[in-house]
């Protein structure tokens, strides 16, 4: 059972914990809108260090405003990126 | 095979530039560590007679034959035949299985260019490409420069590619950063009705599929 569903804003964990984490920094702590589910994945954390990569983490597309990433973000209100977030790095708001 | 975590990885082992104006008979020098570590984990794989030399060179031949012209005959066909373009749209990895293509360990997304939206391809970690439909990613889109300021200013970016694309377009920046691998699909220009497929596949370059450059009509 998916925790989030297309449409839910979520903020991203402000963690910095040690190893590979495809999380970039530039958007930990950050809000962000839930755009679609891409279904379940090895985790790549566990993978990392030679494990299984189980068990699987749901994997979401969210969107982000240039904006409340960048405060002295140049373009228009409007644009936005997109980043690949596993389950654990989310949290509803 | 080459796995979503070792695609990860393997911009560390960018070995050093090419010399053009070199003399061809001598050896080329080994620049880095990590061309000197991917030599020998290759050695020590062909020693425990892991992988055969001939598998690796037939891995290397199959890597080269992907061009972008690959990933032009998929936006043609996008193009001219809505059912497609909705398949890929839905399930890229699927619809390109249609031309023969597998994208391995990863999953295709197919990301449409409209009026209103523009999008742009970059990974921020690395160097994750659409390796399956492109072929190798050019060296720019590698470099710390292009993934570090795709992110923070690509407006700015696209300028620089000679892309100017209007305030009232969205531009949306995908960071490539799991296991999804992306394709921009551009929008058709106008004045192209009557291009056959072969001439509409001219007009879209690698920079096109990547959101850094726009198809033009000539």
């Amino acid at each position: 059972m998916a925790a989030f569903a297309p449409g839910d804003r979520v903020r991203v964990r402000e963690d910095y914990p040690p190893g590979h984490i495809r999380t970039p920094v530039y958007i930990r702590g950050k809000e962000g809108v839930v755009k679609r589910n891409f279904g379940t994945f090895p985790n790549p954390e566990i993978l990392a260090i030679g494990r299984d990569g189980m068990p699987p983490k749901a994997l979401y597309e969210v969107r982000f405003r240039q904006k409340d990433l960048w405060p002295d973000y140049s373009g228009p209100d409007a644009d936005t990126l997109d980043v690949d977030i596993y389950e654990h790095w989310l949290a509803r708001i | 095979m080459v796995s979503a975590m070792q695609e990860h990885t393997d911009h560390h082992g960018e070995a050093g530039h090419a010399h053009p104006h070199a003399p061809p008979a001598k050896d080329e020098k080994i620049h880095s560590y990590y061309q000197v570590l991917g030599l020998a984990i290759k050695e020590l794989l062909i020693d425990k007679g892991i992988v055969t030399p001939a598998e690796i060179r037939k891995a290397i031949e199959f890597r080269d034959s992907i061009t972008p012209a690959m990933g032009a005959q998929i936006v043609v066909r996008a193009w001219t035949d809505p059912d497609y373009k909705r398949r890929l749209l839905d399930n890229g990895s699927g619809a390109i299985r249609e031309f023969g293509l597998d994208m391995g360990g990863t999953q295709l997304v197919v990301v449409e260019n409209t009026p209103t939206v523009h999008n742009m391809i970059v990974c921020t970690l690395c160097s994750c490409y659409p390796r399956a439909v492109l072929g190798l990613p050019p060296s720019w889109y590698k470099s710390r420069e292009y993934r570090s300021r795709t992110v923070r200013e690509p407006r700015v970016v696209l300028r620089e590619f000679g892309t100017e694309i209007p305030a009232s377009v969205e531009v949306r920046v995908h960071d490539s950063t799991a296991d999804m691998r992306y394709l921009v699909l551009p929008m058709r220009p106008g004045g192209t009705e009557k291009l056959d497929a072969e001439q509409l596949a001219g007009l879209v370059t690698r920079d096109c599929m990547i959101g850094v450059a726009v198809p033009q009509s000539r």
